[in-house]
């Protein structure tokens, strides 16, 4: 079969949305002529114009502002945002703005929007190097999803076009050149809030996403090879709201969990994940949940130094023996 | 002008007798921004304002029982008690909404413009906002791109020469506000906030002027509030004799002299107005005061408007959901 990337699913996903619906439109930095910071809209403004690929000016905030009011009237912008790095200057309109519309005008309307945004490492230095998900998931009001295959990617993008609340989306720079299979239906949805198996296993639970995925199924493979160990991987897909029924009824089963971030282990989303699963599973587990996370370190730029810190598949490996 | 002016004080004095609670921020004084401004758009034409809110709601229509019961917290009230005075707001009115992050609607009014002139309405949006928003960096994101893509926006400046309690002086280097939409090529008047005439005939040149797809146009109204800036302002920051001063601008009295000398109406039919305005907000009150407070077990709806529930099977596909308009139709953006 046919591969395709992270990358490319992405962009078909935006393309065929905007061939079926007229009103979404995308914005963003750099996203016309140059075709995205990582290339993901390259051709579409050939394709569709200005008027719905449209270049915006070096301003988050007024980005995201933009995007909730052209949803308010009537539109479904897909919004850009280079990175999550630079998301901090939006925070305001996704937080005050798009979260909370629905709610604190008593649902006289929503605001069906898109943010994309990107994750991600590779010598960027501390302040184009972080990971922030757990932030938005924090936040009632938003959906936050972040896909790890080139397949959910697209059937995520797809749903969170289409969806009436405000979504924040966020790709992994080290996933774009991945390959993956499609579904055989290449207008298949992906479902806001389903977990996916990403492989079975009898003796503990890894939970993950986006990237970490990668790093968890590696692991696994390594775990089986030297330990006899069969982990099953899931795939949280999307961060709110979490598919806890999923991970509940993996633990039934295994009675042991690692959870698997980027973002730091203070306050970020594996902290919370581990949270909720200890109150929901407590009576199941026969060791306390394990964590792969971020040390709270800005990350550096010199390779060794980043490395060093990067949450990997030997944490994964480690995290997994110290609950066995 | 008449009606806001009873509204809040009523407002005022059920805030003492602690009916409202938060934050209440009165708009007595610059009745005459709302009143002229609206008067010169369309019903149809969108309209975001600051979080001194009150007044628009009650020129665009709104019902003043609805934008009471929604300052005491009641289950009848505009924004169904989850709002509060600072976030009013009546969607079928294209009134949407007080905004209370300071200068945060500026983008969003654009982006709405955006969306009119996308889908080839002729719709205008109104953005009403102080001069202290003009120092947040979200001003001038929106006035950017407003002028940038040649929107139907009309930016309203309520300069009443105050951000709260820093004076002009302190937080702006002009004291002009229109001198902000020179940097963005946006043509721009400035006119007397006190008088009604000369905001309607100001606005509704600007109304034209985004109509007719020239782009945005900023307004700005020299105005002021004559009550602090919220009802725990102890107002150390103005004179008296300042606020004297304005309050002999009251747009309310020089309106009213108005008519009588070009013999519109008489005193007595002034006084008249006033007595069925104070029975209506009367009304206004008691309706607020017996009205339902909201559900407590509905404390959690709306905070989607497509809950996702993971422990709940799948939803099968909502065709209301998946309806778009196909390309074939593409507006004249």
């Amino acid at each position: 079969m046919e591969e395709t990337s992270y990358r490319e699913a992405v962009r078909s996903a935006l393309r065929e949305e905007m061939l079926r619906d007229q009103d979404v439109i995308l914005l963003g930095e750099s996203i016309t002529g140059y075709g995205g910071s990582y290339a993901v809209t390259r051709g579409l403004v050939q394709e569709f114009g200005p008027h719905r690929v449209m270049e915006t000016p070096i301003a988050e905030a007024g980005i995201v502002g933009f995007a909730v009011g052209a949803a308010m009237g009537g539109l479904k912008p897909v919004a850009e945002l280079m990175t999550v790095n630079f998301a901090l200057l939006a925070l305001d309109q996704i937080v005050n703005s798009a979260a909370k519309f629905h709610y604190m005008f008593g649902g006289q309307w929503s605001v069906p929007m898109v943010v994309r945004t990107v994750s991600g490492f590779g010598q960027l230095g501390a302040t184009h190097s972080q990971t922030f998900e757990g932030w938005f998931a924090s936040v009632p009001g938003l959906k936050v999803v972040m896909p790890s295959t080139p397949a959910d990617a697209k059937g995520l993008l797809l749903s969170a076009i289409r969806d009436p609340d405000p979504v924040i989306y966020i790709e992994h720079s080290l996933l774009y050149s991945t390959k993956g299979p499609m579904p055989d239906d290449p207008a298949a949805l992906v479902p806001i809030g389903r977990a996916r198996l990403a492989r079975t296993g009898t003796d503990v639970t890894v939970v993950a996403y986006s990237r970490m995925l990668l790093q968890a199924l590696q692991a696994a493979e390594t775990l089986e090879r030297e330990d006899g160990c069969q982990c099953e991987v899931i795939d949280l897909r999307t961060l709110r709201p979490v598919d806890y029924p999923a991970v509940a009824q993996s633990v039934r089963r295994t009675h042991r969990v690692v959870v698997c971030g980027e973002d730091w282990r203070t306050g970020g989303f594996g902290a919370a994940l581990l949270a909720e699963i200890q109150d929901r599973c407590f009576d199941d587990l026969d060791a306390p949940i394990a964590r792969v996370a971020m040390a709270d370190v800005p990350l550096p730029y010199a390779r060794n130094l980043e490395q060093a810190l990067m949450p990997s598949h030997e944490q994964v490996v480690q995290a997994v023996r110290s609950v066995l | 002008m008449v009606l806001i002016r009873h509204f809040e004080e009523h407002a005022a004095e059920a805030y003492a007798q602690a009916k409202i609670g938060g934050f209440l921020h009165l708009y007595i004084g610059e009745e005459a921004v709302a009143v002229g401004a609206l008067a010169a758009a369309r019903p149809t034409d969108d309209l975001l304002t600051h979080y001194r809110d009150h007044g628009y709601a009650l020129a665009r229509g709104c019902d003043p029982a609805a934008c009471m019961a929604e300052l005491f917290g009641k289950a009848t009230g505009l924004s169904r008690g989850r709002g509060g005075s600072m976030h009013l707001a009546d969607r079928s009115r294209h009134f949407w909404g007080g905004y209370a992050i300071v200068g945060s609607h500026i983008p969003i009014g654009t982006g709405m413009a955006y969306a009119a002139k996308y889908q080839a309405r002729d719709d205008v949006v109104l953005e009403f906002f102080g001069d202290g928003a003009t120092g947040n960096g979200i001003f001038h994101e929106g006035l950017n791109m407003a002028a940038l893509w040649k929107v139907p926006v009309v930016f309203i400046c309520e300069n009443n020469l105050y951000g709260m309690g820093a004076t002009l002086a302190e937080e702006s280097p002009v004291k002009d506000m229109v001198i902000r939409a020179e940097g963005y090529t946006m043509p721009a008047r400035q006119c007397d906030g006190m008088d009604v005439i000369s905001v309607y005939e100001t606005v509704a040149d600007a109304v034209a002027h985004a109509r007719a797809g020239n782009g945005p146009f900023f307004v700005e109204c020299l105005t002021y509030r004559f009550r602090g800036h919220s009802m725990a302002d102890p107002e150390l920051y103005r004179d008296k004799e300042e606020v004297r001063r304005w309050r002999a601008l009251d747009p309310i009295a020089r309106f009213g002299a108005l008519l009588v000398d070009e013999r519109i109406c008489t005193e007595q039919e002034l006084t008249l107005v006033n007595e069925q305005v104070e029975q209506e907000m009367l009304q206004a009150v008691a309706a607020a005061d017996l009205a339902p407070v909201p559900d407590p077990a509905t404390a959690g709806d709306l905070v989607y408007a497509n809950p996702i529930d993971p422990a709940q099977p799948s939803p099968p596909p909502d065709p209301a959901e998946a309806a778009a308009r196909p390309p074939a139709a593409v507006g004249g953006a």
